[in-house]
C-alpha cells in the first residue's frame, strides 16, 4: 500500500484526466456521434426495409387470397352454368320426347280411327253384297224350285201345315 | 488468415524478445547497483530492471548499446511545478540518471530524478542524502506534469483513436457499409453498444453514456495492447491512470443517479428504520470507495502482473543459463513467454471489457428507476 | 514473510471462489446450452468482482 501510494503520481493523474476529458469530447463530436447516428439510421433503414418486405409479402398473400377467391367464384359460376345447361338439355330432350310420343300416339289413334271407319264401310259393303248375293241366289233357287207344279204344291202344303200347327 | 496473423504475431514477439534482450544487455548510465559489470545478468539486477519498467519514465528509451554506451530513444519534456513556479526542460538534461546523481539547476531550484520521480532539493543542499532505506532526506517530490512515457502513450492512443474512428465516421458518408479498416472497427463499436451498454444500462438511457463507455473501452484496450509491444509502455499499469479512469466512472454514476437510486441508497424502503442509517453508510461506502477501488485495482494489478510475468519469463533465459545451458534456457523462456503473451493478449481485451462492463453496470444501477411496489 | 502467508491465503480463497463460479457456470451451460452467452457474461462479471476483492486484499497487504 505504501509503495502504491508512493508510486501514485498526482501529475500523471492530472494529465490523464485532461487527456481523457479532451479525448471524450473530441471523440464524441467527431467519431461516436456520427458513427452511432449512422448505425442507428442504417438499422432503422434495415428495419423499415424488412417491415416493407413483410408488408409487401402480406399484400401479395392478400392478393393471392383474393385471386383464389375470384377463381373459386368463377369455378362455382361455371359449375352452375354447366348444371343449368345440362338441366335445360335434359328438359329439352324430355320435352321433345314427350311431344314426339304424343304425336305418335295421336297418329296411331288417327290411323286406328281410319282403319275402324274403313272396316265399317267395308263391312257395310260386304253386308250389302252378301244380301244382294243371297237374294240373287234365293231368286235363282226359287225360280228353279217353282219351275215344277209338284214342287209348288208341296210348298204350299208344307206352308199350310206349318200354319195349322200354329 | 490465421497463418498470417500467427506469423505477424511471431514477428512482433521476436522483435520484442530482441529488443528486450538488448535491454537486458544494457546498463543504466551511473547505475550504482551495477558494480560488477555492464550487463544486467544477476537476479537482483533483473528485479530492478523489471521494477524500473513497471514505473513511468521521463524519456522514451528503447535500448542502450552497451559497447559504446549510447542510448537509443528520445527525451521527453519535463514540466514540473516547483517552489519557484513552473519549470520546463528536456529530460535529456538528467543524462539518463535515475539515482539522484545528476542535479539540474533551473532558476534557483535544484532538481534531480530518483526512481522515475523528480525531487526538488531543499534550499542549501548540494547533493541528495539518502537514509538507510534509500529514501532522500533533503529533497521532496514536486508536482510533475511532464509528458512522461505514459502521457506520451496516452497521447499516441488518443491520436490513434481519433484517426481510426474519425475515418470510420467518414466512411458512413460514402455509403451505409464502411470498407477497409473501418469495417473491422464497426463490429467493435456495435459490440460495446449491444453487449455492454444496452443490457446493463437499459434501452432508454444508454445513449447518454455511450461516448464515455466507447472512449474508455478503446482507450484501455489500445493502451493494454501498446503495453505488449516492444516499446515498453506500461500505461494501464500506472495506478494514477487507472485511478483517474475509475474516478471518471464514479463521477458519472454519482451525477446521473436517479431519485430512486438515492432513495434506495440513503433511506432503504422496506427495512426497519433503525437499520436504515447503517445500510446507507454501507451502500455509500460501497459506491464511493469499494466499487471505484476495485475497478482501479483490478486493471492496475492485472496489467502490472502481466508485464511482470512476461518480463520474468523472458529473463529466464538469463537466470537459468547457469543451470540448463543457453539453448535450453532460451527455448524454455521462448515457449513460456509465448504462452503468457497469448494469454496477455486475451487479458488486454478482457480487462478493457470488464472495466467497461462494470462501469456500465454501476451506471445502470444508478440510473435505474424502480417500479413502485 | 507474513505478507507472503497472507497472499497465499488470499490466493487459496480466490481460487476456491473462482472454482465455484466456473464450475457452477459449466453446470449451468451443460444444463441449458442455449443460455451459454448470458451465463458467460454473468460469470465474467462475478469473476471480476472476486478478482477485485482478491487484488484489493493483496495490495492492501503489500
Amino acid at each position: 500500500m505504501d509503495q502504491l501510494l508512493n508510486d501514485f503520481s498526482p501529475g500523471l493523474f492530472f494529465m490523464q484526466a485532461i487527456i481523457l476529458l479532451i479525448l471524450i469530447v473530441l471523440m464524441r463530436k467527431f467519431a461516436w456521434k456520427p458513427i452511432l447516428d449512422s448505425l442507428q439510421t442504417r438499422e432503422d433503414g434495415i428495419k423499415d426495409a424488412l417491415d416493407a418486405a413483410q408488408n409487401a409479402k402480406l399484400e401479395l398473400e392478400n392478393l393471392q387470397a383474393d385471386n383464389e377467391k375470384l377463381l373459386q367464384e368463377a369455378r362455382v359460376e361455371r359449375e352452375t352454368l354447366l348444371k343449368d345447361a345440362r338441366d335445360i338439355k335434359t328438359k329439352m330432350i324430355e320435352d321433345a320426347k314427350g311431344e314426339a310420343e304424343s304425336q305418335a300416339n295421336k297418329m296411331i289413334e288417327q290411323a286406328q280411327a281410319a282403319i275402324e271407319s274403313e272396316k265399317k264401310t267395308a263391312m257395310v259393303e260386304l253386308k250389302k253384297q252378301v244380301a244382294d248375293l243371297s237374294l240373287e241366289i234365293a231368286e235363282k233357287m226359287v225360280r228353279k224350285e217353282l219351275s215344277s207344279n209338284d214342287k209348288q204344291l208341296e210348298l204350299v202344303e208344307t206352308m199350310l201345315s206349318e200354319k195349322s200347327l200354329n | 488468415m490465421l497463418v498470417k496473423q500467427t506469423t505477424k504475431f511471431i514477428a512482433i514477439l521476436v522483435l520484442l524478445m530482441t529488443s528486450v534482450s538488448s535491454f537486458a544487455n544494457t546498463q543504466e548510465h551511473g547505475n550504482q547497483h551495477d558494480e560488477q559489470g555492464n550487463k544486467v545478468d544477476s537476479p537482483e539486477e533483473i528485479k530492478d530492471y523489471i521494477a524500473h519498467h513497471l514505473k513511468d519514465s521521463h524519456d522514451f528509451h528503447l535500448y542502450t548499446n552497451n559497447e559504446t554506451g549510447k542510448h537509443v530513444g528520445f527525451p521527453l519534456p519535463v514540466i514540473v511545478w516547483t517552489s519557484e513556479g513552473l519549470k520546463t526542460f528536456m529530460s535529456s538534461e538528467f543524462h539518463h540518471d535515475d539515482n539522484g546523481q545528476v542535479i539540474v539547476e533551473k532558476g534557483g531550484v535544484k532538481l534531480t530524478k530518483i526512481h522515475s520521480k523528480i525531487y526538488e532539493l531543499e534550499a542549501g543542499a548540494e547533493a541528495v542524502a539518502f537514509d538507510d532505506h534509500h529514501h532522500a532526506e533533503n529533497a521532496h517530490k514536486v508536482l510533475d506534469f511532464s509528458i512522461t512515457k505514459s502521457v506520451f502513450g496516452m497521447l499516441l492512443t488518443g491520436v490513434l483513436m481519433l484517426l481510426m474512428f474519425v475515418s470510420l465516421a467518414r466512411a458512413y458518408k460514402k455509403g451505409p457499409i464502411p470498407t477497409g479498416v473501418s469495417r473491422a472497427l464497426e463490429p467493435l463499436v456495435i459490440y460495446v453498444r449491444d453487449e455492454i451498454a444496452r443490457p446493463n444500462i437499459g434501452e432508454k438511457k444508454y445513449r447518454k453514456f455511450m461516448s464515455f463507455l466507447l472512449t474508455v473501452f478503446f482507450f484501455i484496450w489500445i493502451l493494454n495492447l501498446l503495453g505488449l509491444t516492444p516499446f515498453g509502455f506500461n500505461v494501464t499499469g500506472q495506478i494514477a491512470v487507472t485511478a483517474c479512469l475509475a474516478i471518471f466512472t464514479l463521477v458519472i454514476y454519482m451525477f446521473s443517479g436517479s431519485k430512486d437510486f438515492w432513495a434506495h441508497t440513503l433511506w432503504m424502503p422496506g427495512v426497519p428504520v433503525i437499520l436504515r442509517p447503517i445500510l446507507a453508510v454501507i451502500e455509500l461506502v460501497g459506491f464511493i470507495l469499494i466499487k471505484p477501488f476495485s475497478l482501479l485495482v483490478r486493471l492496475f494489478a492485472n496489467i502490472t502482473a502481466g508485464h511482470f510475468v512476461v518480463m520474468s519469463l523472458i529473463a529466464l533465459m538469463i537466470t537459468m543459463k547457469q543451470a540448463f545451458g543457453p539453448v535450453a534456457s532460451t527455448g524454455m523462456s521462448l515457449v513460456l513467454s509465448l504462452f503468457i503473451m497469448v494469454i496477455e493478449i486475451l487479458v488486454a481485451f478482457l480487462q478493457a471489457f470488464i472495466f467497461t462492463m462494470l462501469s456500465s453496470l454501476f451506471i445502470g444501477m444508478a440510473v435505474e428507476e424502480h417500479d413502485h411496489h | 514473510m507474513y505478507n507472503l502467508i497472507g497472499a497465499g491465503l488470499i490466493v487459496i480463497g480466490g481460487g476456491i471462489g473462482l472454482g465455484q463460479i466456473g464450475g457452477k457456470a459449466m453446470e449451468g451451460i451443460a444444463r441449458q446450452p442455449e443460455a451459454a452467452g448470458k451465463i458467460q457474461t454473468a460469470m465474467i462479471i462475478i469473476g471480476a468482482l472476486l478478482e477485485g476483492l482478491a487484488f484489493g486484499a493483496l495490495i492492501l497487504g503489500k
